[in-house]
Formats: C-alpha cells, sequence, structure tokens
C-alpha cells in the first residue's frame, strides 16, 4: 500500500487524540483518557508503518540506481531522512514516540494536550505546505552511513527537548503569581513569536505558490506578512502580532486553572523537563554533534569548520550543559532552569530551522 | 611580602576558577558569542560582508562598523584572540572543578559498603518491610540467590537478636562518567591543538589528465611581484616535482625556499597527485547528480603506487595526508579528446580517442563518421522544441556525427544524428552497428579538498570516551541496597522480619522496580 494513505490515517489519528486529549481536560474522565492514549498509539503504529513504507521504496529506488549496492548499504541509503518533507515527519514521529514513553512513565495524561495539538498541526502544516513529497534521490553528500545514525539520534534528541520545553512552560504557567514577573513574560513573548512565525508561513504557504523548500526559504519566508511588499500589509502584521502577545500575557494566566485543573504538579513538571533534558543531552550530544563531527571528517576533510549547523548544535549544547550543571551542582530548581529549558529550546528550533533559513553553509539540505 | 598573602593569592585563583558559577558564565558567554560568527560569514571577501552590514545599518555606516568589526576579529572570531581566551579560560575551569571534586568521588567509588543501622536504613529513599513465614536461613539464602541472579555481589553482616544484614552495591564506578566527559572536552582541545599545530588544510584543481606535487592553502592578499614570484616557484615545482630541484633552478637557498612556500601558501607533497579523470554520476533520466568521482594515482618517484575512484564520501588517504572530492569545473579554452567505441553488428568492439573534425571508420561496415559538433549539456529548448546547449557544464555530454554510408551511389542515406554520453541508444545505427560516446576527455578539473590532521586520532579517541562517559553519566547509576533479616518469636510459626532500604544516585523509580523484581523472584511467600 501506498505510504502516503497511511500517514494520512495518522495525521488524522492525531488529530482525533488531540480533541480527544482535550475532551479530557473539560470532563476529566478516566475513560476519555484511555480513549486518547489508544488513538495516539494507534496513530503512531500507522505513522510508523507508513516511514517503514516508505522506507522500503527508497530502498528500492536506490537499488534501481545502483543496482551493485550491497542489502546493507542499501537500507541505510534508503533512510526517509533525506529532506525537510520526511525530516519534519520524523520529528513528529519522535515527539510521540518521546511524549507516549513520558505517559507511560509518569502515569499522567493530561501533558497529551500540550503535545499532541503540536504533532497533529505540524503533520497537517507538512500536508498543505506543498513541499515535494517524491521520493527524491539521495545527493552525494548524503550518501554515507552516518546519515541514518546521525540524524535519528538527533532527531530523538530534538524530541526530548520539545517535551522539556512543554513541561518548562507549563511549569512557569503554574508557579506564576504576577504577570509582572519576568519569567512569566519570556515565556509570553517566546510561545507567542512561535506561534505567530508558524502562522505567518501559513499565510506564505496560502498565497504562494511554493515549490522545492530551498526557494521558499530564501526569498518566499514572511514574505506574506513582515516582508510584503505592500507597507498597509507589514504594519498590520506588526499591530497583530504584538496585539496577540499582549493577549497572550494578558490572559496567560487563565492557563493556570487548566493546568491545575490538569491535577499536573510544578514539582512533576519540573522533573520531566529535567529528566527529558538528561536523555536528550547525551543522545544529542553522540548523535548530533560527535557523528555529526565525524562524517564531516570523512566527507569534507575536517571534523569541525564553523559552519553555522554545527556552531548551532554547539550553542544548543552549551546551553543544555549550563541546565545541567546549574541543576545537578548548582542545585538550581523552579523557574531558573526552566527558563533555561526554554532558551534551550530556542536555540533547538534555530539549529533544525533557523539555520537553513537565514543562514548560508555547508549543511544546506533541510535539516 | 609576606607568604601568608601568596597563599591567599593563589587561594583567591584557585577558588575563582573552581567556581560553578564561572563555568556557567563562560559556557553562556561562548554560546552568545559564538552567534557573532553565525551571522557574519567567517573568511570571506570583504565585499560580501560590507553588503551585508549595509543592508542593516544602511550604505553610509556601514564601512565604519565593518572597520570596528575587523579590530573585533569577528571576521574570523572563532580563531580571534578573545575568543580563545575565553576558550582557555574555559579548560582551566574545567579542569580546576574536576580536580576539585574528583578526589572526593573517588573516595565514594572506592569505599565499601557498610551495614547500616536499622533508623538509618528506613529513612532511605526506597523502603519496604515484610514479614516472612520461614526460617531466617531459608529467606536469607532464598534472597542471596536472587540478588546473585541479578549479578549483585552479597556482603553479610550479624545483627542483634541474632539477625543478620546483607548489603550489596552496584555501579559505584558509573560516578566517574562526568570526569571522562570532562576529559574527553580537554583531550579534543589537544586534538585540536595538534590539528592546527602540525596539520594543513588545502585544496588543489587538477585538470583531467594533469598531475600535481603541492597543494594550496589560503594566503593573505599578494602583490603583483609576490604573484609573480609565486607564479615563478609553482612553474618550477610543476616542472621538477622536488623542493632540491626546484630551489637549485631557481637559485635559491632551500631555507629562503622553504620561506616562500610558506608565505604563498605552497605545500610540496613529497609526491605527486594524478587525476586520470572526472566524472558526474547522474540518476537515470534526471539531471539530479547520483556521485562525484574522480579517478585519482599516486606517483611517488615515477613509480604508480597507488591508484583509486574517490567520491564525496569515500576519501583517498596516503602518508596522513588526505583527499576529498570537493568541487568541479569545465577548464576555460580547452580542447578536449572524444573516447568512442565502435562495433559493426556482430563484430569486435574498437575504442578510439577523437579531436573535433575527425573521421572514424566502422571495420567491416562501410560506414565513415565525421564529429562535427559538440554540446556539453544538450537538450530540447521546452518553448520552441528546438535542440539547445542549457549548461556550460557536463550535465548531458553530446556529440554530433555526420554519417556517409556506402559508396558514392548511396549518398541519399547520409545522415547526421547527435549521440549522447548518458542515452546509449542514441548511437544505434541501422544495420545492428553501434557508435558509443564514452566520454569528452581533457575539459574538466576535478576540485580537491587535502588536509592533513594528525589530532584526528586524538578527537575519535575523546569522542569515544564522551560517549562512554556520557551513557555513564546519565543511564547508569550507583545502587545501593541494605536488607535487615531479623527472626521473630511469634508462637510456634517460624517468621522472620524483613527491613529493606535502598537507594540510587539516578532514576530511583527504576531502581525500585528492580528491587521488587530481585524480591519476587524469592521463593517465600512476602505478607505485608
Amino acid at each position: 500500500m501506498d505510504s502516503s494513505v497511511f500517514f494520512g490515517i495518522s495525521t488524522l489519528a492525531y488529530f482525533i487524540a488531540m480533541a480527544v486529549y482535550i475532551s479530557f481536560v473539560a470532563f476529566r474522565k478516566n475513560i476519555i483518557s484511555l480513549i486518547a492514549t489508544t488513538v495516539t498509539i494507534f496513530g503512531f503504529i500507522c505513522q510508523t508503518a507508513a516511514l517503514i513504507i516508505r522506507w522500503v521504496d527508497s530502498y528500492n529506488f536506490w537499488l534501481a540506481s545502483a543496482p551493485s549496492s550491497t542489502i546493507i548499504e542499501s537500507v541505510l541509503r534508503g533512510a526517509p531522512l533525506r529532506n525537510l518533507y520526511e525530516s519534519m515527519i520524523f520529528f513528529v514521529w519522535s515527539l510521540v514516540l518521546v511524549h507516549l514513553i513520558v505517559e507511560f512513565k509518569y502515569k499522567n495524561r493530561s501533558l497529551g494536550a500540550f503535545v499532541m495539538p503540536v504533532a497533529a498541526l505540524a503533520l497537517a502544516f507538512i500536508d498543505v505546505s506543498g513541499m515535494s513529497k517524491e521520493i527524491e534521490p539521495l545527493i552525494p553528500a548524503l550518501q554515507s552511513n552516518w546519515l541514518l545514525f546521525h540524524v535519528f539520534l538527533s532527531f530523538i534528541g530534538y524530541a526530548a527537548f520539545t517535551v522539556s520545553f512543554a513541561a518548562a512552560v507549563a511549569y512557569l504557567v503554574m508557579i506564576t503569581e504576577s504577570r509582572y514577573e519576568k519569567s512569566y513574560i519570556l515565556w509570553s513573548i517566546t510561545v507567542g513569536i512561535f506561534i505567530i512565525v508558524l502562522i505567518a508561513m501559513g499565510f506564505d504557504y496560502a498565497s504562494f505558490s511554493i515549490g522545492p523548500e530551498q526557494d521558499y526559504m530564501q526569498s518566499l519566508f514572511l514574505k506574506a506578512s513582515f516582508k510584503s511588499e505592500s507597507l498597509g500589509v507589514v504594519v498590520l502584521s506588526w499591530i497583530l502580532s504584538i496585539a496577540f502577545i499582549a493577549a497572550l500575557w494578558r490572559y496567560g494566566t487563565g492557563l493556570k486553572k487548566v493546568l491545575t485543573a490538569l491535577s499536573l504538579q510544578p514539582n512533576m513538571l519540573d522533573e520531566i523537563a529535567y529528566k527529558s533534558i538528561a536523555v536528550g543531552f547525551p543522545l544529542f550530544t553522540i548523535g548530533g554533534v560527535i557523528m555529526g563531527a565525524i562524517w564531516a571528517n570523512s566527507a569534507w576533510g575536517t571534523y569541525w569548520s564553523w559552519d553555522p549547523k554545527e556552531t548551532w548544535s554547539l550553542i544548543t549544547w552549551f546551553i543544555y550543559a549550563v541546565y545541567l550543571h546549574a541543576r545537578h551542582v548548582a542545585g538550581w530548581r523552579g523557574k531558573k532552569v526552566a527558563i533555561l529549558s526554554l532558551i534551550g529550546f530556542v536555540a533547538v528550533v534555530f539549529t533544525y530551522l533557523g539555520v537553513n533559513l537565514f543562514l548560508s553553509g555547508l549543511h544546506s539540505y533541510g535539516g | 611580602m609576606n607568604s601568608e598573602k601568596d597563599t591567599s593569592v593563589l587561594d583567591w585563583i584557585w577558588n575563582f576558577f573552581a567556581s560553578l558559577k564561572l563555568a556557567i558564565v563562560l559556557l553562556l558567554l561562548l554560546a552568545v558569542t559564538s552567534i557573532i560568527g553565525t551571522v557574519i560569514q567567517q573568511n570571506v571577501e570583504p565585499a560580501k560582508n560590507i553588503a551585508f552590514l549595509a543592508g542593516i545599518f544602511g550604505d553610509n555606516t556601514a564601512p565604519t562598523v565593518y572597520n570596528i568589526f575587523i579590530k573585533l576579529d569577528f571576521m574570523d572570531m572563532y580563531h580571534s584572540w578573545w575568543f580563545v581566551t575565553i576558550l582557555v579560560l574555559f579548560c582551566i575551569n574545567l579542569s580546576v572543578c574536576s580536580l576539585e571534586k574528583f578526589p572526593k568521588t573517588w573516595k565514594v567509588v572506592n569505599a565499601p559498603i557498610r551495614p547500616l543501622a536499622e533508623n538509618v536504613i528506613k529513612t532511605l529513599p526506597i523502603k519496604k518491610e515484610f514479614t516472612l513465614n520461614n526460617s531466617l536461613d531459608i529467606v536469607k539464602d532464598d534472597l542471596i540467590n536472587s540478588l546473585r541472579s541479578s549479578k549483585y555481589h552479597v556482603l553479610e553482616a550479624k545483627e542483634e537478636s541474632s539477625g543478620v544484614q546483607l548489603y550489596t552495591q552496584k555501579g559505584a564506578y558509573t560516578r566517574l562518567g562526568v570526569y571522562l566527559v570532562h576529559l574527553s572536552i580537554l583531550l579534543i582541545f589537544v586534538g585540536a591543538i595538534i590539528g592546527l599545530k602540525y596539520g594543513f588544510d588545502g585544496s588543489l584543481n587538477i585538470p583531467e589528465g594533469s598531475g600535481y606535487p603541492f597543494v594550496y592553502m589560503s594566503t593573505g592578499p599578494l602583490t603583483e611581484t609576490e604573484r609573480l614570484e609565486q607564479n615563478g616557484i609553482l612553474n618550477s615545482l610543476y616542472a621538477t616535482k622536488d623542493v632540491d630541484l626546484t630551489a637549485k633552478r631557481l637559485g635559491m637557498p632551500i631555507d629562503i625556499l622553504e620561506e616562500k612556500l610558506e608565505k604563498y601558501g605552497i605545500k610540496p607533497l613529497g609526491f605527486t597527485i594524478h587525476c586520470n579523470w572526472y566524472n558526474t554520476e547522474y540518476y537515470k533520466g534526471t539531471d539530479t547528480p547520483q556521485e562525484f568521482e574522480s579517478e585519482i594515482v599516486i606517483y611517488e618517484d615515477g613509480k604508480e603506487i597507488l591508484k583509486k575512484v574517490i567520491e564525496v564520501n569515500s576519501p583517498l588517504k596516503y602518508k596522513g595526508i588526505t583527499f576529498y572530492q570537493s568541487s568541479y569545473g569545465m577548464l576555460p579554452d580547452s580542447v578536449g579528446e572524444f573516447r568512442m567505441k565502435f562495433s559493426s553488428n556482430g563484430g569486435p568492439e574498437r575504442a578510439l580517442k577523437l579531436y573535433m573534425g575527425d573521421t572514424f571508420e566502422i571495420p567491416g561496415a562501410d560506414i565513415k563518421g565525421t564529429i562535427v559538433d559538440f554540446s556539453p549539456a544538450l537538450g530540447r529548448d521546452p518553448m520552441t522544441g528546438e535542440l539547445t546547449t542549457y549548461s556550460e557544464t557536463m550535465v548531458n555530454p553530446a556529440v554530433l556525427v555526420k554519417f556517409e554510408i556506402g559508396g558514392e551511389g548511396d549518398k541519399g542515406k547520409n545522415f547526421t544524428g547527435w549521440i549522447l554520453k548518458r542515452y546509449p541508444d542514441t548511437g544505434k545505427l541501422p544495420g545492428g552497428h553501434r557508435v558509443e560516446f564514452l566520454e569528452y576527455w581533457g575539459v574538466e578539473y576535478t576540485g580537491l579538498q587535502v588536509s592533513k590532521d594528525p589530532g584526528v586520532v586524538i578527537i575519535y579517541f575523546a569522542s569515544s570516551i564522551m560517549a562512554v562517559g556520557l551513557f555513564m553519566a546519565f543511564f547508569m547509576s550507583h545502587k545501593k541496597l541494605w536488607i535487615r533479616l531479623v527472626p521473630l518469636a511469634s508462637g510456634k510459626k517460624k517468621a522472620v522480619s524483613l527491613i529493606l532500604g535502598a537507594s540510587a544516585s539516578k532514576n530511583r523509580l527504576g531502581f525500585e522496580k528492580e528491587v521488587e523484581k530481585i524480591l519476587s523472584k524469592m521463593s517465600q511467600v512476602i505478607e505485608k
């Protein structure tokens, strides 16, 4: 069967799961949360199946263009991690995986109300964005045995950092006493900017016919809003954005009631934020930084060239290293470390997407 | 100055570097400053960054800002004095912090585990209490077996009222993981310094069919006279393929020549690197490259030593120097040779090297061909449908051949046709004869990245240590377990009271599950 059928089912399942998780927040019946988890697992299985089918397809594709390859080589070259489309799909898969693990470990199903919307909306976004879904031939630079391990581990790391971010934001919301606290202002602005950029990108995709992602990144990014040719649109974008952030800041305290109703404990959120980093950090270091360096050495002749992608992954690494030391050695807890988790995630987003959007370098293939 | 003050200054310095606050400040400083070099392009021609700055600060201020940035080394910031200073401070900080903490950890790691008093056991994070209906010896043996099957080395001590205490620990060494990670970071710096001191990074563009005994490294801007001298040295080196002979030829003392080589970024290899051919392989039916490849041969003292087809992820290594496929391109104003193969229907194959305008004959077929035109990228114009050359690079090389068939009487059967390298079927002629266009050779060069880095071995070693250290530090824990068994005098029935206390340096939940599993493996009936 076609992988797109399974991708479609999984997108649908994540949307249903999202709705059910949110109605669990409203009705607080255990049976509802059980349904939410079941639907999530079903969607996850479908997405896994879709990934495997796509892998098999690209395995055959590779074998057709390089018939002398061994089976292992073809399996490695066929890994569906070649461009922005595939990497985002894989990111959602990793995110749901990490979410399910956290859910089972902490026996708390409420977090799904925050994580599943991200997963569902990301998949929907990928779907409507018009990114190329064709199986693309693997460019020479990516024809390495490191591709699979490097990308796989990096993305599990990214997903763990995302869960930590979600928990840290929820934590900051819960412990806020007043809107004028710095940490509260910081999270409302950060989350606000993320949402605004996502919406602005949605407008880009709605207004232009967008071809390969590279062109979008370079020429059309935010062209339908902040970088529009019409001054009116630019001014309107800024006004709406500032209004949105102000509203988020003003009414964000309402979230506190929701989170409290979900029987989420600040201590547990703090712990989830920390544990996710404790798992993500070693995986990201080994898979992202070390394996990346080894690969770079075998492809480009230098294990470290201060390429923007490399540098940003190092920046991310520095921030989470600070987080771990601050917490483990200096004994920081609560707000201070939650803010570090927030900043760390901004660096993650920049490492994953921002570098390809704004900066030029060697690492110019989606993700 | 008295000696007391001396020690206090030293203490102050030591304490300054032993502080975790400094570590946090330095890490954040590294994170923030590193951003600069990702925004401003590093080591590029000034025009690029001036244009970039003009976009932010406007045309008038941009040159001033640029000059300030130059003073701050922002255009090569990762090698600037201030960035290196932060890195050095970071290394000292890392070393001092580790040295300060290590003795304590070492003590903990090597400390033998001792039995604990009942009230202490009860304060541990993991606690269990049971009463077992069996004799002490049976319960004890059962417990020891269960612990041993989970790979615990069990120790035993006597308790009051003829009871015993079993105690054990596992994974104390995992507390050293963090030091392995710290050590690996220092080793990475050592490796990087060795690489900077004893290694080099160069590049070389070799035309098909040529060889060079040296590579280029980047130099600062050169004056016209310097450029001429550089060329002179390059030409003699190319002719003699030897540094000593070049010195003789130029009438230059060898040490002066070596200085000039350094200055002009010329690195003699001690052998010759030769490119037989360069080729871009495309995915079938598309213009998407599948592989960039060159056949590279190494000659030393006139003898062929090594031959390899290198690809992007598959470099060639010789004498510690590695050659990577990094680019390719067309040589300007070059005349190439057409490498073709012919066969008449069922006859033997024959290979030929031809030039533009040359005529060939297919033996036994009475067909003559003349090469009349060449296109590096033949395609159809999507608008007009006419044949055009759509790229200057060899994306789809094609050769136009005029065929004359048979004797004078057959003039009407003459025809002209394009034969494409990537589409061999275009060379099928009437009568089952074939012409294959293999390559238009001698018009492309291969671009190699050349590097020698003796520090890489250390970097790889450090990376493995770091991976092991991270695994120990984050995924393993130091587990300790105490179990107190005291027989109870409850009538005729034999009974034992079991009090268990345990702790883990990480993942308490996981260890609690493991403890429960160990207890459940016992064959005793456990009562609350």
